[in-house]
């Protein structure tokens, strides 16, 4: 019967989707069986397919008043035991970012979606933008570390939303999928894998008995076992700085700083498992393209187009924005003369960039107005910068 | 050499929460007494009681009380409870809050927890201010009443919380005072055992900061106001269940059973997954 459930969770095959399309399929994959959300452009049609995917498969949707309580409800349906998930755009994102907060501080597993349109306000419903990702990390109050990724193609869409959901579990952490309106509106071929390829990772759950039982306290690997709601343990979790026990503790500075510490370090002393980039052309790369999203792609046509120029140029992707995958930048920057950031906004992963390339010179090429560079933008920075 | 005997209700409570940190004379402490006669009366299973609190003195209930349980962020325990409930329909869920966490900040996810019947059970200390921030006004204070926010007397008209909920939905609906103690645990048997979104309202005594403002100094000096205007009104018009200085309606308002949100989307859900075998 089980197995029955899963086929039909999984629809392996070739399929032609939307990246909204191939994320809630991805979600239903990973195993994600609740979703609570608010309409918005252009994250909508994720919502709109759960809503008709998730009964088949046994799982819950539900429109909330808000975002404030999609996300408050995400978190509950996470600690009652399931893998749960909200998409959203811009201006439900911003909303939703003080129970992001809590979601960090209570370290429930759960996987949030921003599609990101022009801002600010309301800015470009329809059209796409990357004025997000500095929000995606820093946007709750408080010193933190997430995950979030960054699709290129619906392809991606499906694929890192499992590996979003694998991560959120592994580590405990609130993971996001950070993408634009032209990824999550564009149709593509999306190959589905058999269900035995899919590999979902499950929560760790605790071994010893409930007396025995400390919600906080964390293994070797910085994560703690989570027992849910009705499994006996009877635990009390606070988005206040709390104990081991979970118990609030707000006036004790060793115990607020272990616990911060502690949930900055489980990403950043895993930083190294969690990362992924992909690399064209770089072995010999003189001028560098970091760029993510929809923004790769036209990236990828132009160092192609430079390299039949003769311009040795290369494409570093940023797959995960964060953490920022820092090794691989400097890395790549050790070589290169210039580095051109292009980038749907007026600024933003590119400060990163100049972080880490330290004394190599880095170059923004900011676009606003709702449109992704064209390859020839792109390969018309290189030119200048090689 | 004087036996020690653990007290009967040790077992509900989180004793390395203690001591608690509510003020002396404050209703809070009454109610977390009430709610934890009513589970021994009912033999509930703490395995499967779920208690979440949103921020004020009374959100610390959650962490007081020994099952599973979470403090959430202001204003948002319907909203996380609701996915609880959702998840895992089997579990008893309840909420325990202030009146500003629920019906300030918090009061969409109210109106809407009642409107789509979802089974959560909602418990509301309403002390006619914000306690935990220093005594501010909130959606319940009087008119005329004075708070660090109204230095010259209040002048927006406060919620009727009970009538706000009967007309949103909820199926269960009672208010009562702290003084009320008996009613109060009858109540809360009740509300655990109706199936639907169900509420009560205690109105509490907040001695420390509103009652010193409102010259009700103590504790005592709030329950003999209890005593004095408190006038039982069962199954009445909620419009009419009004709470002034010489009148406080209390009583249960609202007892009907209706079909949960969890029952039919559980029921959809079943039928779906038929269709397609
Ligand atoms: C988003 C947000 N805004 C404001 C606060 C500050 N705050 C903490 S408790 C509280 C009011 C609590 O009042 P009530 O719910 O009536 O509970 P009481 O303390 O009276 O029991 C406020 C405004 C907060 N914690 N979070
Ligand atoms: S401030 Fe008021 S509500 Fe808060 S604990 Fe003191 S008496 Fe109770």
């Amino acid at each position: 019967m089980l197995k029955v459930a899963e086929k039909k969770a999984v629809l392996s095959g070739v399929h032609f989707m939307s990246g909204d399309i191939a994320c809630a399929e991805g979600a239903i994959a990973a195993g994600c069986r609740f979703f609570a959300g608010y309409p918005i452009t252009p994250a909508t049609e994720i919502a709109e397919h759960i809503a008709s995917r998730m009964p088949k498969v046994g799982g819950i949707y539900i429109q909330m008043e808000d975002e404030i309580a999609s996300i408050a409800a995400v978190i509950g349906a996470s600690y009652a035991g399931l893998k749960a998930m909200t998409a959203t755009s811009g201006p439900g994102f911003s909303l939703m970012q003080e129970n992001i907060g809590l979601a960090v501080m209570t370290e429930a597993p759960c996987v949030i979606v921003d599609v990101m349109r022009g801002g600010p306000s309301t800015g470009q419903p329809t059209l796409p933008g990357q004025q997000d990702v500095m929000q995606v990390k820093w946007g709750s109050h408080g010193d933190y570390e997430i995950i979030a990724l960054a699709p290129s193609s619906a392809q991606e869409m499906f694929n890192l939303t499992i590996e979003a959901f694998n991560l959120a579990e592994r580590y405990r952490v609130p993971t996001f999928i950070i993408t634009d309106e032209a990824v999550a509106h564009t149709w593509e071929k999306v190959v589905i894998p058999p269900l035995e390829e899919i590999k979902v990772v499950n929560r760790k759950k605790p071994d010893m008995p409930p007396s025995k039982y400390m919600p906080f306290m964390p293994d070797d690997d910085l994560v703690p076992p989570m027992a849910c709601f009705g499994e006996g343990y009877r635990f009390h979790a606070t988005g206040l700085a709390h104990d081991e026990y979970g118990y609030p503790r707000t006036q004790d500075s060793e115990v607020q700083t272990r616990l911060v510490r502690r949930l900055c370090d489980k990403i950043r002393k895993n930083a190294d498992k969690i990362v992924r980039v992909e690399k064209a052309f770089l072995d010999d790369a003189e001028v560098l393209v970091v760029a993510y999203g929809i923004v790769a792609r036209a990236a990828l046509g132009a160092v192609k187009k430079a390299r039949d120029q003769g311009i040795k140029a290369g494409l570093l992707r940023l797959i995960t924005l964060w953490p920022f995958p820092e090794k691989h930048v400097v890395e790549a920057a050790a070589n290169a003369k210039a580095i051109i950031v292009p980038e749907m906004n007026c600024g933003q992963m590119v400060r990163e960039v100049e972080r880490v390339a330290k004394t190599t010179p880095v170059y923004p090429v900011p676009k606003l107005g709702g449109a992704p560079h064209t390859p020839l933008e792109i390969f018309e920075a290189l030119r200048r910068h090689s | 050499m004087a036996k020690i005997v653990e007290h009967p209700f040790a077992k509900y409570l989180r004793a390395a929460m203690m001591p608690h940190i509510w003020c002396s004379g404050c209703g809070n402490g009454i109610i977390l007494n009430a709610f934890i006669h009513a589970l021994d009366e009912l033999q509930i299973d703490l395995n499967k009681l779920v208690v979440v609190s949103g921020i004020g003195c009374i959100g610390r209930a959650a962490g007081y009380i020994n099952v599973d349980s979470f403090h959430t962020t202001h204003g948002r325990p319907i909203a996380f409870a609701t996915g609880v409930k959702l998840a895992k329909p089997e579990l008893e869920v309840v909420v325990i809050s202030g009146d500003g966490d629920l019906f300030s900040i918090g009061g969409n996810h109210f109106i809407h927890a009642a409107r789509r019947n979802i089974g959560i059970k909602v418990i509301c200390a309403n002390n006619f201010n914000y306690g935990m921030t220093g005594g501010q006004a909130g959606p319940t204070t009087p008119l005329e009443a004075l708070t660090t926010t109204t230095p010259y007397g209040n002048i927006e008209h406060p919620f009727n919380l009970v009538h706000l909920a009967a007309a949103a939905g909820a199926t269960y609906v009672a208010r009562w005072t702290t003084l009320h103690v008996r009613m109060l645990t009858m109540s809360i048997k009740k509300l655990l055992q109706r199936r639907g979104f169900s509420f009560i309202e205690v109105v509490s005594p907040c001695p420390e900061i509103y009652g010193r403002r409102n010259k009700m100094q103590s504790g005592l000096e709030m329950m003999e106001w209890f005593r004095k205007a408190s006038v039982t009104a069962s199954f009445s018009d909620t419009a009419k269940a009004e709470i002034t200085p010489e009148k406080i309606v209390v009583g249960e308002f609202v007892d009907i059973e209706k079909p949960t949100y969890e029952q039919l989307l559980y029921t959809k859900i079943a039928q779906i997954m038929n269709v397609q075998k």
